[in-house]
C-alpha cells in the first residue's frame, strides 16, 4: 500500500496556493508538513482527503480498497473539533464510531485519558479536553491514513505523549500519517515536505 | 461545445460577431413595430390596447426562454466544470429578469383597461411572478458569495432546483386559478390569431430574441474581462 | 442504514437537549397566527374562511425559519467535513438530516396546527383533511428547507436570501396542500389533491438530497 500524490496545483479564490507538488508514502511513515501561513498545509490535507477538488495532478492510494475513496480510507484531523456540547463525551464518539463504522469507545477514551469524563456533556470541556476528544476519534475507527492539520495545539506535555504513543501504535501497525505542524512530534519524520510561499 | 469553451476564443468570435446581431436585431424591431403599430388592426373588442400584446407576449417568452439558457448553461457547468458556461448562465440572469419584470409591468398595464385593476391574479401572471422570485434568488446568490468559484457552484444548484420547479408551479397555479377564478377573465385568443396580428408577433418574437443575444454577448463579454481584472490583481497582490 | 439511523437520531437529540427546536418553532407560528386576526380583524365569518390558508401560511414559515438549523452547526464544527468520509454518500447524510428536521420539528408542527385552528375560529370539520394534507406536506418543506439550508449555510446573514429561494419553490405545496384540506370539497379533489401532492413529495425527495448535497461540497471545497 502507498500514497501516491503527483504534480498537484491547488486554487483557492483564483490565487495559486501552491504548484506541482508531489510526494509518496509508504507504510509505517510519518510525513511532516511545514510552511509559512497561507502556504497551503491545510489545502493540501483537504486535498488528500477528498475535501477540496485539485486544478491538476491526482492522488492515488495503491492496494487500497477498490471501492473506497482516499476520504473514506483516512482520518481528518482538522482545526475546528467536531464535537456537539449537548452530547456527553461518550455519546459523541459512540456516534463517530455508528456513522464511521466499528471501534471500541472505551479504549479510544482510555488512550486519551478521557474515561473519567465519559458521562460529562462535551460543552463543560477545557479548550484542551475538546482537542483530546475530537483526537479520539482517530483511534476509534481504524483507518490507514491519517491527516493531521495542527494536532498538537491545545495539548499539554502529557497528552502530546499520548498522541505521540497512539501515533507511533499507527505507524507500526503499518498505517501512514501526514502531519502539518512546527513542533516536534516526538519521533524523527520519515519526511518533510516544504511548502513554499505562494508562486 | 469545447470549440466555443475557450475564453479568447470566444471573446474573438463574439467580437466578429456582434454588430451583425446589433444589426439583426434593429432592421426586426424595425420590422414588428412597424406590423405592430402601424399595419395590424385594433382589436374588435379591445381596440387600440390590445398593441401592449406585442411588447408583453415576447417578453413572456423570452422570461421563459432565458431563464432555460441559464438551466442547461448550469448544466453544462456542473457535467463539464467549464467556468465560461457560468459566466453565460450568471449574465444571462439579468437580461431574463429584465424580460420577466417588462412581461409584468406590461401586462399590469394591459390588465388596467382589460380588468379594470392594476393587477390580477390570474394564472399567466402569477406564474410569471414566482419566475421573477427565481430570478431574484438566482441573482441574490451570486452577491452573496463572495468566493466567484463557490458562487458559481452554488448558482448551478439553484439554477437547476428553480428549472425543476418552473412547470410544477405552472401546472399548480393554473389548478389554483380554475379553483378560484371566475370564467369571465379574458383569455388571449390561442391559436385563432389571426395573421395580420400573428406575424408582427411572430417578428417581435425573433427581435427579443436576437437583443437577447446581443445583450448576453456584450454582457458575458464584460464578464470575462471583470474576471481578468481581477485574477491579474491578484497576481500583483501575490508578487508584493 | 445503520448509520443513517445513528445520524437521524443524534440530531433529534440534539435538538431535543439544545432547546430552540420544535418550541422555538411553534413559538413563532403562535405569533403568526396570532398577527392575523390582528391584522385584519375580529370577523369570525372572514376568519373561518381563510383559516385553513392561515395556519399553511404559517406553518411555511415556521418550517422555512427552523432550517438554518439543519447544517449550519455541523458546518461550522467541522462536523460535516467527517461525514463526506464515512462510508455512506454524502446525499445519504444530507436526507437524514433533512428527514431528522422533519421529525424533530415539521411532523410536530403539521400535527400541532388544526388543533390550534380554534384560535381562527377553523371549522371542526376541517380539522382531519387539514392535518392529512398537513402531515404529507410536510415533508416536501422540510425536504426544501434542507436545499435552502445548504444553498445558504456558509452565509454569516443567509436568513432573508433563504426565504426568497425556497418560498417559490414552497408554492406549489400550498397550492395543492390547500386544496386538499378545504372541509366541503368534493371527495374526488381532495383525493387529487393529496395525490399530487404525494407526487411533489416524491420530487422532493429525489432532488432535495442531490441539490444539498451539492451545494454543500461547494462550501466545503
Amino acid at each position: 500500500m502507498e500514497l501516491n500524490a503527483k504534480d498537484l496545483t491547488c486554487e483557492r479564490g483564483g490565487r495559486i496556493v501552491f504548484r506541482d507538488v508531489s510526494l509518496a508514502l509508504a507504510p509505517g511513515q510519518l510525513m511532516q508538513l511545514t510552511g509559512p501561513n497561507g502556504s497551503g498545509k491545510s489545502s493540501l490535507l483537504r486535498l488528500i482527503a477528498g475535501l477540496n477538488e485539485a486544478q491538476t495532478g491526482s492522488v492515488q492510494l495503491t492496494g487500497g480498497s477498490e471501492d473506497l475513496t482516499i476520504g473514506q480510507q483516512a482520518h481528518y484531523v482538522a482545526h475546528q473539533e467536531p464535537v456537539k456540547s449537548a452530547l456527553t463525551v461518550e455519546e459523541n464518539l459512540a456516534f463517530w464510531r455508528d456513522f464511521l463504522g466499528g471501534g471500541d469507545v472505551d479504549e479510544a477514551l482510555d488512550a486519551f485519558d478521557l474515561s473519567r469524563l465519559a458521562s460529562y456533556p462535551a460543552g463543560l470541556l477545557s479548550a484542551g479536553q475538546k482537542r483530546r476528544l475530537a483526537l479520539a476519534r482517530i483511534v476509534l475507527v481504524p483507518r490507514v491514513l491519517w491527516l493531521l492539520d495542527e494536532p498538537t495545539v491545545g495539548l499539554d506535555t502529557a497528552s502530546l505523549e499520548r498522541l505521540v504513543r497512539v501515533m507511533a501504535t499507527q505507524l507500526d501497525g503499518g498505517g501512514m500519517i501526514i502531519a502539518a505542524t512546527h513542533v516536534p512530534l516526538g519521533r524523527e519524520p520519515d519526511q518533510r515536505l516544504e511548502l513554499g510561499r505562494a508562486p | 461545445m469545447q470549440f466555443l469553451a475557450n475564453p479568447t476564443r470566444f471573446l474573438k468570435i463574439a467580437n466578429a460577431v456582434l454588430p451583425y446581431v446589433w444589426a439583426i436585431t434593429i432592421v426586426l424591431f424595425a420590422i414588428g413595430l412597424y406590423g405592430a403599430l402601424v399595419t395590424a388592426p385594433p382589436d374588435y373588442q379591445q381596440g387600440e390596447t390590445v398593441r401592449i400584446m406585442y411588447v408583453h407576449v415576447p417578453a413572456a417568452w423570452m422570461a421563459l426562454f432565458v431563464y432555460t439558457v441559464m438551466a442547461l448553461a448550469s448544466a453544462a457547468a456542473l457535467i463539464f466544470r467549464h467556468p465560461l458556461a457560468d459566466v453565460a448562465a450568471k449574465t444571462a440572469a439579468p437580461i431574463g429578469a429584465v424580460f420577466c419584470f417588462l412581461a409584468l409591468a406590461t401586462g399590469s398595464l394591459w390588465g388596467k383597461p382589460m380588468w379594470g385593476a392594476w393587477w390580477v391574479w390570474d394564472a399567466r401572471l402569477t406564474s410569471m411572478f414566482v419566475l421573477m422570485l427565481l430570478y431574484i434568488g438566482y441573482m441574490a446568490i451570486w452577491a452573496a458569495i463572495e468566493e466567484p468559484h463557490r458562487a458559481a457552484m452554488v448558482a448551478r444548484v439553484v439554477a437547476l432546483v428553480g428549472f425543476i420547479n418552473i412547470p410544477i408551479v405552472k401546472f399548480s397555479v393554473d389548478w389554483w386559478n380554475s379553483l378560484h377564478q371566475p370564467a369571465s377573465v379574458f383569455r388571449m385568443g390561442g391559436p385563432t390569431i389571426a395573421w395580420p396580428m400573428l406575424w408582427p408577433l411572430l417578428v417581435m418574437g425573433l427581435a427579443y430574441t436576437f437583443l437577447f443575444l446581443a445583450l448576453h454577448l456584450t454582457s458575458m463579454r464584460a464578464e470575462i474581462a471583470a474576471r481578468k481584472i481581477r485574477q491579474i490583481q491578484i497576481a500583483e497582490i501575490g508578487e508584493r | 442504514m445503520k448509520l443513517i439511523l445513528a445520524l437521524i437520531r443524534r440530531d433529534l437529540t440534539l435538538g431535543m437537549r439544545q432547546g430552540g427546536g420544535v418550541g422555538t418553532a411553534l413559538g413563532f407560528f403562535l405569533t403568526v397566527v396570532v398577527l392575523l386576526p390582528i391584522g385584519i380583524g375580529p370577523d369570525q365569518a372572514l376568519l373561518a374562511r381563510i383559516a385553513p390558508g392561515a395556519l399553511w401560511i404559517s406553518l411555511l414559515l415556521s418550517v422555512l425559519l427552523s432550517a438554518d438549523r439543519i447544517f449550519q452547526q455541523d458546518y461550522e464544527d467541522g462536523s460535516l467535513d467527517i461525514m463526506t468520509m464515512g462510508p455512506v454518500p454524502f446525499e445519504m447524510v444530507a436526507l437524514a438530516k433533512a428527514v431528522a428536521h422533519w421529525l424533530s420539528t415539521s411532523l410536530p408542527l403539521a400535527v400541532a396546527a388544526p388543533l390550534l385552528g380554534f384560535l381562527v375560529n377553523l371549522e371542526p370539520a376541517a380539522i382531519l383533511p387539514l392535518a392529512v394534507a398537513m402531515v404529507l406536506g410536510s415533508i416536501a418543506l422540510s425536504l426544501i428547507a434542507a436545499i435552502g439550508a445548504a444553498v445558504t449555510v456558509g452565509l454569516r446573514r443567509g436568513g432573508l436570501l433563504v426565504s426568497i429561494l425556497v418560498l417559490p419553490l414552497y408554492v406549489p405545496v400550498l397550492i395543492f396542500g390547500l386544496s386538499a384540506s378545504q372541509p366541503g370539497a368534493a371527495p374526488g379533489l381532495t383525493a387529487a389533491s393529496l395525490l399530487i401532492l404525494g407526487a411533489i413529495t416524491l420530487v422532493s425527495l429525489v432532488v432535495s438530497p442531490l441539490a444539498s448535497a451539492a451545494a454543500l461540497r461547494s462550501y466545503l471545497t
